[in-house]
């Protein structure tokens, strides 16, 4: 794209700031700038994107005049992979969009394809489940928050929280082996039931992380230096964001409390209580209180889920789709037969169309797929949080300065990987 | 005996379940056809519970425009539009999908329209939804879907150079001249 370097694109955006009003006290006028521009690339690597995405960036002086994003640096045509693999497959694909909260991504994925086959988890696999995602949830906002502190100059609550989120990894690998890239779950349920030390685990970490965030909320929520550097930054209305199809945090932070949680629950989440934050402004600190008090309620749910974790079988009986365990594969015929099945793709799915979504670390995580009997989807399209509002970017930033971009993209949580899937 | 009062218990119960969304999606279909006319619409469907409509292309921008502006329904949050391919489907092969959602009643609505790939415009959305760029660009990128009166409708994902829409069923995965591999059993 052109980027606007003559005086008459200036004016045609500095006309546009003005007429969104919500940049109020910070739109510049024409008189502000100089003849000279400078052209700033914010990006591909840039420390401060956390990502690998551009911004080309105009400025006057310190102030950004325009922002052209450019995105797909990473893109990896996880739609394209889709339709050539089959159901189970995929899960691995999901697990590199959001790769902060993979467990949320594959959940909604074998949600997806579970509302296809109508197959029914169990309460306790449902639970589990939400223990699983809540935990992503918090390590997610954990890191967007940690990462805005660093972007501020606080290096140390960053590290401090840092070695929580590992505590969490190690509560991830009991649970299902890995760490980052987690691979949860199975279509049907979960792999295997919580060890006695994946539930020892997560007890010791439930007891011992509030008083670690209540010191990293000491250090930040009212932090003058902190303060200064975020209230009012990147601010975006309701009606805006809206527009621009925010989701998750950086929608409540606008106000508006749409959380897909509350609004179509999923995975039992109607058996739990929890509140849902909102901010009013919509600015950067707005965001960053957002996300503190989602991961309380995070931890408020992970309690609950915990304390009243029924009792049962951790996977659907649905011996079409859920993969059998090893051991019976050698010593059982029928589950010799599943297995190869499922392994091989074989399993009949109904022809139809499904979305579904959860409620990611972002937002709405939404899964469309299309569905004509094969053994791979005919089409898959993945509802990316960040994709859709991570193009608001420059109509947020215009008429700041440097520093207030980068804590702007940084506390809106752009993930590349799922930016660009 | 038990067990059959049981299962008929919770069957009753499912369709007590279902039955809220069927009717508030009979509600929202009677709605559409009074504001946009009954012809507005073929093939009616609500397949896992939401409704599904198909439309024309020329008539998708008015009835966004409506759903936005309707302050009944108040469907004015655009959750997402891909496109789909469909080679077989003689002058009808490209489509695109929207997902509307109205937040304050919690309604689902998902629109499609079908039009031939010798000729893929569509009327552009952005000037109702600022969200609707980048979804637009990507059906763009992916399908070839020409959106008029889009400000900047070029590549996003992929590189500028490329010369063809990789989404297009034609465009198979796997390298055609591979014969180690031969996909008979194992390829879509």
């Amino acid at each position: 794209m052109a980027v606007n370097d003559t005086l008459e694109g200036t004016r045609k955006i500095v006309e546009e700031a003005r007429e969104q009003q919500h940049h109020t006290g910070l739109i510049p006028t024409l008189n502000d700038f100089s003849q000279e521009l400078t052209t700033l690339n914010l990006g591909p690597t840039h420390p401060a994107t956390h990502g690998i995405f551009q911004n080309i960036l105009q400025m006057d002086g310190e102030r950004i005049i325009s922002g052209v994003p450019t995105i797909g640096y990473i893109h990896r045509a996880f739609e394209k992979i889709a339709e050539r693999r089959p159901f189970y497959q995929i899960t691995p694909l999901t697990d590199r969009m959001n790769y902060c909260s993979s467990p949320i991504n594959n959940m909604g994925w074998h949600m997806t394809v579970e509302k296809l086959l109508g197959v029914t988890v169990p309460k306790r696999a449902q639970y589990m489940r939400v223990i699983a995602m809540e935990l992503a949830r918090i390590t997610d906002h954990l890191i967007c928050n940690s990462i805005l502190g660093v972007d501020t100059g606080a290096f140390t609550g960053f590290l401090y929280v840092f070695q929580e989120r590992e505590k969490v990894y190690e509560i991830y690998e009991e649970i299902c082996g890995a760490r980052l890239t987690t691979n949860m779950g199975r279509v049907g349920g979960m792999e295997r039931d919580f060890s006695d030390v994946a539930i020892k685990k997560l007890r010791d970490w439930l007891k011992t992380f509030p008083a670690v965030m209540k010191e990293f909320e000491q250090m930040f929520n009212r932090n003058r230096i902190f303060m200064d550097r975020v209230v009012n930054v990147g601010p975006i209305t309701a009606e805006r964001a809206l527009n621009y199809g925010f989701t998750g945090p950086n929608l409540r932070a606008a106000g508006v409390d749409y959380d897909v949680r509350a609004m179509n629950p999923y995975s039992s989440y109607e058996d739990f209580e929890f509140e849902i934050p909102v901010g009013t402004k919509g600015d950067t600190y707005d965001r960053f209180m957002v996300r503190n008090e989602e991961i309380w309620q995070s931890l408020r749910i992970i309690n609950q889920a915990l304390e009243n974790l029924p009792e049962g079988p951790f996977h659907a009986d649905a011996p079409h789709y859920y993969l059998p365990p090893k051991q019976a594969v050698y010593k059982n015929m029928e589950a010799l037969i599943y297995h190869f099945k499922i392994i091989m793709g074989e399993i009949e799915a109904p022809v139809g169309e499904v979305y579904h979504s959860v409620e990611g670390g972002n937002g709405e995580l939404g899964f469309y797929l299309v569905s004509d009997g094969g053994r791979t989807p005919y089409r898959l399209h993945f509802r990316r949080p960040c994709f859709i509002y991570y193009q608001a970017y420059p109509e947020m930033v215009v008429g700041s300065s440097l520093s207030d971009a980068i804590v702007t993209l940084s506390s809106m949580n752009v993930i590349a990987g799922e930016l660009d899937a | 005996m038990a067990e059959n009062t049981e299962e008929s218990a919770a069957a009753q119960e499912t369709a007590a379940a279902q039955d809220p969304q069927a009717a508030k999606n009979a509600q929202l279909l009677a709605l559409l056809h009074r504001q946009f006319g009954a012809d507005a619409f073929t093939d009616v469907e609500e397949p896992y519970g939401l409704l599904t409509v198909t439309t024309t292309r020329e008539r998708i921008h008015d009835i966004m425009a409506g759903l936005q502006q309707d302050q009944e329904l108040q469907m004015n949050f655009l959750t997402t539009m891909c496109g789909i391919h469909y080679p077989e489907n003689e002058g009808k092969e490209l489509g695109m999908i929207y997902h509307v959602h109205s937040l304050v009643n919690n309604l689902r609505l998902r629109l499609k329209i079908f039009f031939p790939i010798a000729d893929p415009t569509v009327p552009t959305l952005t000037d109702l939804y600022a969200t609707a760029n980048w979804m637009e660009r990507e059906a763009y990128d992916f399908y070839g879907i020409i959106f008029t009166g889009h400000p900047n409708l070029i590549r996003i994902l992929n590189v500028e150079d490329m010369d063809y829409h990789p989404m297009r069923k034609e465009y198979a995965l796997e390298d055609g001249t591979r014969e180690d591999k031969t996909d008979l059993f194992f390829g879509r």
